[in-house]
């Protein structure tokens, strides 16, 4: 039992940081977000240059075989930057392909989405029906899915590796107000679908992995929703002192910074579970993804309080976090979903 | 990163269980299930010589000093087990968790040899005298004044909030030895017999009715001159290297009593129906949330050893652990409804979870209040402006 980073562990964050300060810019992710909320460079860069997109992938598929918690310190690194990157889509897909694919399957495609020459994106409905492999549904709110070239879609009755290109695909784009994450809709009409060897591990796997992927996302962008608003308050004077210096607006501060460490918490207890496959990974996930979403939502809002009209502005970064977050606690289940599990857990169904 | 425990960790577990259930279930089975820190405190002083007799009293001291050298997941497991086994809370914490760390850190040989035994044998019961009516918050302005006459100290002033101080032994006493010095500088850290006559005990008497607080007045009150912590004029240093302690391994064994009187919430949710209630679903979710954090925030801040930069886990325990468990509270009384608000029997004596929801209103005051924490958090670890030192 020891709940500290490895050096390792301590260096892939760094790394990532200092990657996603570097590249991710204001002005960079804007670009992406007037297009289609993808920074191509930057993905490029992510996947080939800093070589971690495969960072939980075996390394026969191209992976560095690492685990969990180095995947959350990545998208910890990349949400506090807000970068316009398919990192949920790739964080599900090749989870779901590793946990349910054929070694066929894996070998086809865990390479490619490693590489980042191909944009994967993982979603789930009810409403799919197969005859064979001709699937015809609905997915509704697929991120990024406008922009993929592979889906894997489908539900814990069964899951399938679909590709945009098939007939019988139709993805309709969304003005999405989180515009580094726009939303889409992707149906099928009898398209073609390679169904992989277990739907049910497949969708579990990716689930799990969304969760810590936004959850880690949602803690990069808290802590950095905070620590600019702290830049803020030591530089902007009003009644002739900085106004960190008053109470309301430094405890505010300190309130940020409580639900923070929690989150904190949560997040790599989460993602430690999943790699130990502890017996309360359950437990763990839905916390990490309940806390750390509502923390950023929190945080991303007092970031627009605390700065004040300037904080409301287009030009402003706050904005970004605010959208973002609000995107997060929405997606994947939202808090009261996930509390209603964990209350499940300890109480039982509800009567 | 790592969370599992080790093969031979968990059969330390097993070992700690084995013989914690085999006290609640024989010898000690009187005490099982206490909560309040002041009921049955005769026989509570025998479970701490038993716990001394069996070497499970101070596991993570020395072993030379009647430790056990233990590890940090050794600690953590004997504080789940201690716990789980309905163990009552330890009426000499102060002494094995604040008096102990704080004389092997900064104590001579001499004053070791004199102190350290008796605390882990569970013979000497140690008190705090931090607090003064006029230092609450602002701790450094305390008045109590001491000076030194030949060999022996004298104390005069008084102390106030001294936990425990009715059956305690020793007290250990912030007070200022210098004549005209202000705030941290000029005060001195003394360790005091208590049965004597220069020192007298008033009980508090608290709004759930118990009196585990205390006033302790000094008057003329003596000590060897060798009853120093430090040196002269250190008293500030080495009062703030005891508060460090409050939030190590003690933690953990506090978490378990919240563990158990979340137990005791769920059990009554579902023996009342309002565990069907939606609302109190997401409540008890998010308690449940709150507490596994905490533990988790606990391990983190446990593990650290890097202590060159300032740990975020650390500084924000207190406040998040006292508003967690003052929101519990709440909770306990929305779930058993007007029952809480019925003794049981015929004095003003509470049940747990009623005791619960008065006591936990003294946790976001005691050891710093909220907006206390709120200061140091912003100042200490956002780099916040300190707040400004009036000239009342």
């Amino acid at each position: 039992m020891e709940f500290v980073f490895t050096e390792e562990q301590q260096m892939i964050g760094e790394t990532a940081k200092g990657f996603f300060v570097e590249n991710a810019t204001s002005k960079r992710t804007r670009s992406a977000m007037a297009s289609d909320g993808i920074d191509r460079d930057l993905w490029t860069g992510f996947c080939q240059e800093l070589g971690l997109a495969g960072v939980t992938v075996p390394e026969i598929y191209g992976g560095a075989g690492l685990g969990q918690v180095e995947f959350a310190l990545l998208a910890e690194a990349a949400g506090a930057q807000v970068a316009a990157l398919p990192m949920v889509g790739l964080a599900m897909a090749s989870q779901a392909i590793l946990a349910g694919g054929t070694d066929a399957q894996k070998a086809a495609w865990l390479p490619k989405l490693v590489s980042g020459s191909v944009i994967a994106v993982c979603a789930g409905s009810a409403d799919v029906t197969a005859q064979g492999d001709s699937l015809t549904g609905t997915f509704e709110f697929v991120p990024h899915g406008a922009s993929a070239e592979v889906f894997v879609l489908g539900n814990d009755a069964g899951a399938w590796i679909v590709e945009r290109s098939a007939p019988g695909v139709e993805v309709t784009a969304h003005v999405t107000m989180d515009q580094t994450r726009p939303l889409a809709t992707v149906t099928l009409r009898n398209a073609h679908g390679d169904k992989l060897a277990d739907g049910a591990a497949a969708m579990r796997a990716a689930r799990e992995a969304g969760w810590i992927c936004v959850a880690a996302e949602a803690l990069g962008g808290a802590q950095e929703a905070l620590d600019r608003t702290v830049a803020y308050a030591k530089e902007r004077v009003q009644f002739g002192r900085a106004i960190g210096s008053f109470q309301a607006y430094k405890h505010r501060l300190a309130d940020m910074m409580i639900e923070i460490e929690q989150a904190r918490s949560a997040v790599y207890w989460a993602a430690c579970a999943a790699d130990e496959q502890s017996s309360d990974l359950p437990l763990a996930l839905h916390a990490a993804k309940s806390f750390a979403a509502d923390t950023y939502a929190k945080c991303a809002g007092d970031m627009i309080q605390l700065h004040g009209g300037i904080g409301f502005t287009w030009e402003h970064d706050a904005h970004l976090f605010f959208k973002r977050a609000r995107a997060i606690q929405s997606m994947l289940g939202n808090g009261n979903w996930h509390r209603e599990q964990v209350a499940s857990m300890i109480l039982g169904e509800a009567a | 990163m790592k969370l599992g425990f080790s093969a031979a960790e968990e059969e330390f577990r097993r070992e700690c269980a084995d013989w914690l259930n085999g006290q609640m279930a024989g010898e000690f089975k009187d005490i099982k299930g206490i909560t309040t820190l002041t009921e049955k405190a005769e026989r509570r002083k025998e479970w701490e010589q038993q716990l001394a007799t069996h070497k499970w009293s101070c596991i993570g001291w020395p072993e030379e000093w009647g430790g056990r050298n233990a590890t940090l997941a050794q600690q953590v497991i004997f504080a789940e087990e201690y716990a789980r086994a309905g163990v009552p809370g330890r009426v000499n914490h102060i002494g094995v968790e604040l008096a102990g760390p704080t004389l092997l850190a900064f104590g001579t040989d001499a004053q070791k040899k004199r102190f350290l035994p008796g605390i882990a044998a569970g013979q000497t019961i140690f008190c705090q005298g931090f607090s003064e009516p006029g230092a609450g918050s602002d701790l450094a302005s305390v008045r109590t004044k001491a000076r030194l006459e030949g060999d022996e100290w004298v104390v005069n002033g008084q102390k106030i909030w001294t936990s425990l101080a009715h059956i305690s032994d020793w007290i250990f006493v912030v007070s200022r030895s210098e004549e005209g010095s202000k705030g941290p500088k000029g005060l001195t850290f003394l360790m005091m017999e208590i049965d004597q006559p220069g020192i007298e005990i008033r009980p508090i008497k608290q709004i759930n009715g118990d009196a585990e607080f205390n006033e302790t007045f000094f008057a003329d009150a003596k000590c060897p001159a060798d009853s120093l912590i430090g040196a002269v004029g250190e008293g500030w240093k080495i009062a703030m290297g005891l508060l460090a302690f409050e939030r190590g391994v003690s933690t953990l064994g506090q978490q378990m009593g919240f563990r158990n009187e979340l137990d005791d919430i769920i059990a009554a949710a579902k023996a009342t129906g309002a565990a069907n209630d939606p609302l109190i679903r997401q409540r008890i979710a998010k308690a449940e949330i709150g507490l596994q954090l905490m533990r988790y925030g606990a391990m983190r801040m446990l593990s650290n050893t890097d202590h060159s930069k300032i740990d975020g886990a650390a500084l924000t325990y207190k406040i998040q652990w006292a508003s967690w468990r003052r929101g519990l509270g709440e909770l306990a009384m929305d779930i058993i409804g007007q029952a809480g608000e019925v003794a049981e029997g015929d004095a003003y004596e509470w049940s747990m979870l009623p005791n619960l929801f008065l006591y936990s209103r003294s946790d976001t005051i005691y050891g710093g209040t909220n907006q206390i924490q709120r200061n140091l958090i912003a100042e200490r670890g956002l780099g916040m402006p300190r707040e400004p030192r009036g000239d009342v």
